[in-house]
């Protein structure tokens, strides 16, 4: 190493002479982070989204390598939040990928003590007979007077406002056709 | 704001740095108090009289902006001279029915239309039906010709009548009812009137616990009323901005998943009002109609040929035969009641966790226990999926694994990064996601559990000809299936859907007004008609702020036709020119011939100003050029609502239904039309002028921390968030912890009628002990996010409150109640039951006790 590189590489130096007054950025930086890549810079693609926690609705990008999701950073070109994400939309990316996350169907039978496995498209299966065993035991054509009410109370369904519009309206518009009117979701907390 | 809504909070900062004054209101001083130039500390559930008090301050020191009040506000309309007010009644308004606790509102109306109110029993079914949420998008129904004094002189109207409502609201009353004291109170008065009017505008912020009251949506009309007054309505820097806190609980209220509600704020059918479908329609549009909402015949056609395709025709009213019917209130809370009743069969939980996040935790997890089947579909393990395994009352014996019969399916979810699709932010944006990864394993979107779903259920019932069927079996269910397992529907099919087309070509419909009532149009949702404009998906839009002006039009889609602040026609005057220079917003350019400006103007956009409509026009053509509230039926601002509302034309101070207070202005004590649940597994502390106040002395109320959200499932799971707020804790002051001997770090545990729950304990003057009246009322507050499950667990805040709800939307009263504090872990296993029966002993809460709705003076004994 000469001495004029010996020099040069004191950040003092770097801070005095270069672009850095403040030397908080390249005057700063040392031979090692130098020589790293951010993981956004290696993405294979990214992916424009918005934070799934509160209503502000800040602007995300996911960064996508390997059919994984590697980062997930605030998008500086939305002007809700100009780049920003509070604590949870910066912490966003372990809602992704935590290893806590259930990813398999879990069944409990009536009176059991425990989960069981059980498969997806059985768990539909069952789910649509109970759906329609419901409706079969609690149907109501018509009211007193003879008015249609062609419903049931016997199922209920709660949730809607993490869900996407698209999702919200195939839902209602489900059951309402089936006849299901107790929808419910946090707009009424 | 800081604390829930940190990001949208940067534009408050900003604000401030070039020169906006901040005043942050709230009984507990956050992170929003620290950066605020003036904090107020008030009592929870005395806002009413902190507003009302504003609006004393501005009628009769007549700072309101007079122009704007006459040209777009109901200010000069006469109101009946059969009104009487609370003023004169001690707390309730004319028309009074203590039977069923509801009004006859004939007496509200405007002057000669005595017979146009509703009647009692229609108000009642209002109540039952939640009503109010149908004005989300257009005001209630009134006649147009309305009799008038444009000097606003007239005893009778409503200018005067609400000078009058708000006279005794004195800073002296503010003082005494809200523990503000006069200086601190007329520095507010001073401030927003000051910066208010043509040069300046003043906006008004509530995150959504403003809605959690039994005088929730009075609430909120008080502020309207200010920003009405000083002219803050429909411009730039003004407006009475909600914060929500969903990622899209503004577009699930606008395609709701809600009982009462079709999309575009369409009512679901009630059996006797809506038995046919001219009924329905008539109830929508009501004919004679001024303004956008007279054409809803369109909307509700459009709708049911979206949900009926080909099989909805003119000759079966497109299909209305399919339509359930509505009998009363099918509401969360008369649900879950019904559950612990035997009553409801099966369950969907999407993305919700009742067991922590609803009110009356214990309720919610009885209920669930009762059940003959539950689907859970979630990220994470959340505690209403396992209530019968580990939850609260498997502590205390009252549910035994072995003896609960709830069949529980717990079904994984893709979250946001794992499915397309829009959410709608705060301000009604709509913004489009980009799918970025696969979801793993069995976790699936709702948009294919939903689509499966309703795919298996008319599979099995093919070859029904039973009558009750025929709806599913015509639904139009036949969406095109994508993706990488080929088995996803596309979200963007389902948001053209959603947007409307031309039925013969599929074309996409660019906007609302060209729906048709013939059938020839079909659409999901009338409000956001626009957002595939052009066959566009315009909520997909991110032109990079950089590239555009402050109002960003290019960047997501607003509904209703892309406006991004409603009413801006407000924003000039009524001659159409900007209020002024500097507020300049939506403007008339005469020489063009339309209205242009920096938004989408929220008008017609070629009506001039000095248009007025003949005598007997309706509907839009019954607009005038300065009618700038384009969705009421007067084309007016309400200062005075005649109809609409379950609970009164003017908001009124009522004490919450548990207070530590009597009403100080009226006799009655709290809202006599509050929507109640009188159960023994649903008690209510006693407030005064019942016996027994003191058993529950201290005020408590609860709110989120910046680190996490709602009931925690998406937060108690992650490690950064547990690790920054890891545990439940309970503030109080330094001179209640003397009062109770508590322990800063400490633990101790706080009881109410339903629950006791235990907390570690932070000293904190961060709440202020307030002077009411005579005596000094104590505030304690807790977050809500912690439940059994998760890396950070705690008892849940929730379970303390029960079931007491607004009367126009049914929302619950959960940031208001009474309680006991006392140091030390509460108690455990049975004997935490005996523990809060102890309580409910002393207070002489005995299982058939009902709070009075109209309230009487009881004789003290002895």
């Amino acid at each position: 190493m000469g001495v004029r590189t010996w020099i040069e590489g004191w950040p003092v130096y770097r801070q005095l002479t270069g672009t850095d007054p403040l030397g908080r950025g390249a005057a700063a930086q040392s031979q090692r982070s130098r020589t790293l890549t951010a993981r956004t810079e290696t993405a294979d693609r990214v992916a424009k989204s918005v934070c799934p926690y509160c209503a502000v609705g800040c602007g995300q990008r996911i960064f996508v390598k390997d059919e994984k999701v590697i980062q997930i950073e605030g998008d500086p070109d939305s002007p809700i939040s100009k780049g920003r994400l509070c604590p949870k939309g910066s912490a966003s990316k372990s809602l992704v990928t935590s290893d806590r996350r259930q990813q398999k169907v879990l069944y409990r039978r009536p009176y059991a003590t425990d989960w069981e496995e059980l498969d997806l498209d059985t768990a539909m299966d069952m789910i649509a007979d109970r759906v329609l065993a419901a409706r079969e035991q609690t149907w109501e054509d018509k009211d007193e007077d003879g008015r249609p009410l062609n419903r049931t109370l016997g199922i209920s369904s709660l949730g809607g406002a993490t869900l996407d519009n698209e999702e919200n309206y195939l839902i209602k518009k489900l059951f309402t056709a089936i006849g299901a009117i107790q929808i419910e979701n946090q707009a009424r907390i | 704001m800081a604390e829930a809504h940190p990001v949208g909070f940067q534009y408050v900062v900003e604000a401030k740095k070039r020169g906006a004054k901040v005043i942050h209101i709230d009984p507990r001083f956050t992170r929003t108090s620290a950066l605020a130039h003036s904090y107020v500390p008030v009592r929870a559930g005395a806002d009413i009289a902190f507003l009302g008090g504003i609006i004393n301050y501005i009628l009769s020191n007549e700072k309101d902006f007079r122009e704007y009040v006459v040209a777009y506000t109901n200010a000069a309309m006469l109101v009946s001279e059969d009104f009487k007010d609370t003023e004169d009644l001690n707390g309730l308004f004319s028309g009074y029915d203590p039977e069923i606790n509801a009004y006859d509102q004939s007496s509200w109306q405007y002057a000669g239309q005595q017979d146009e109110g509703q009647s009692r029993g229609q108000a009642h079914v209002d109540r039952e039906t939640a009503s109010g949420l149908e004005q989300e998008s257009h005001g209630p129904p009134i006649p147009a010709d309305v009799p008038r004094d444009l000097t606003l002189q007239d005893p009778r109207c409503v200018y005067q009548v609400l000078k009058r409502h708000y006279a005794r609201y004195t800073p002296e009353v503010v003082e005494r009812l809200c523990g503000v004291p006069q200086d601190k109170f007329l520095e507010v008065c001073e401030a927003w009137t000051a910066n208010s009017g043509r040069e300046r505008t003043t906006a008004l912020v509530y995150s959504v616990g403003w809605t959690q009251h039994s005088v929730g949506v009075q609430y909120i009309r008080t502020g309207a009323i200010i920003q009405l007054l000083l002219g803050n309505m429909g411009r730039p820097g003004g407006g009475v901005m909600a914060l929500r806190g969903h990622a899209s609980i503004q577009g699930s209220t606008d395609i709701p998943t809600l009982f009462n509600l079709l999309p575009g704020y369409l009512p679901m059918p009630h059996h006797s009002q809506h038995e046919t479908f001219d009924q329905w329609i008539d109830a929508i549009r009501h004919p004679e109609q001024k303004g956008f909402w007279a054409n809803a015949k369109s909307f509700a056609v459009s709708l049911l040929k979206a949900y009926w395709g080909d099989a909805a025709t003119e000759d079966n009213d497109f299909g209305y035969g399919w339509m359930p019917r509505l009998t009363g209130d099918h509401g969360i809370y008369q649900q879950v009641l019904d559950m612990i009743d035997g009553k409801i069969k099966g369950y969907f939980l999407l993305g919700q966790n009742p067991a922590v996040g609803s009110a009356h935790g214990r309720a919610q997890r009885l209920g669930m226990a009762n059940l003959d089947w539950l689907v859970v579909r979630d990220l994470f393990m959340i505690e209403s999926a396992t209530f019968w395994k580990d939850g609260p009352e498997v502590a205390t014996g009252e549910i035994v694994a072995e003896q609960c019969k709830t069949e529980v399916f717990f079904m994984p979810a893709a979250n946001h990064a794992e499915k397309e699709g829009t959410f709608t932010q705060t301000q009604r944006m709509l913004q489009w996601r980009e799918k970025a990864v696969e979801p793993p394993q069995d976790c699936r979107s709702e948009l294919w559990f939903f689509y499966h779903l309703g795919r298996i259920i008319r599979e099995r019932l093919a070859d029904s000809k039973l009558e009750r069927d025929q709806g599913v079996l015509n639904l139009a269910w036949n969406y095109p299936l994508h993706g990488k397992r080929g088995d996803e529907p596309s979200g963007e099919d389902v948001l053209f859907e959603i947007n409307g087309y031309e039925v013969a070509t599929h074309k996409p419909l660019s906007s609302f007004t060209e729906m048709k009532a013939d059938g020839s149009t079909a659409g999901g949702c009338w409000i956001y008609t626009g957002v595939f404009k052009d066959g566009v998906n315009q909520a997909a839009r991110r032109k990079p702020r950089t590239e555009q002006d402050w109002v960003a039009r290019e960047w997501g889609w607003a509904w209703p036709a892309d406006r991004r602040t409603l009413y801006n026609r407000a924003s000039a005057d009524p001659e159409g020119k900007p209020w002024s220079e500097r507020k300049k917003y939506v403007w008339w350019d005469e020489e063009a011939g339309e209205w242009t400006g920096y938004d989408v103007p929220d008008f017609e956009k070629t009506k001039p100003p000095s248009y007025r409509p003949d005598k007997d026009a309706t509907g839009v053509a019954a607009i005038s050029g300065d009618d700038a509230f384009i969705m009421q039926g007067d084309g007016k601002g309400w200062l005075y609502a005649p109809s609409g509302l379950i609970d009164g034309p003017m908001p009124t101070h009522y004490e919450p239904v548990e207070s530590t207070v009597r009403n100080p202005l009226y006799e009655q004590q709290a809202n006599p039309t509050r929507k109640v649940y009188d159960r023994s597994d649903n008690l209510t502390n006693p407030s005064p002028p019942e016996r027994h106040a003191e058993v529950y002395p201290y005020v408590f109320s609860t709110s989120r921390l910046t680190e996490h959200h709602t009931a925690g499932g998406m937060s108690r799971q992650l490690a950064y968030l547990s690790e920054l707020q890891p545990e439940m804790f309970v503030e109080v002051s330094p001179e209640l912890a003397r009062e109770r001997g508590l322990q800063h770090l400490g633990w101790a545990h706080i009881v109410t009628a339903r629950a006791a729950i235990e907390a570690k304990v932070l000293v904190t003057d961060r709440l202020t002990p307030l002077r009411i009246e005579d005596r000094i009322v104590h505030q304690i507050w807790m977050p809500y996010h912690w439940g059994n499950e998760g890396l950070v667990t705690g008892d849940s805040a929730n379970d303390l409150i029960g079931i007491t709800l607004d009367p126009n939307v049914l929302i619950q009263e959960s940031k208001v109640g009474t309680c006991d504090i006392q140091p030390g872990r509460r108690p455990t296993g049975k004997h935490l039951l005996d523990y809060v029966q102890s309580y409910r002993d002393r207070a002489e809460l005995r299982p058939d006790h009902q709070a009075p709705l109209v309230t009487t003076e009881v004789e003290e004994e002895g």
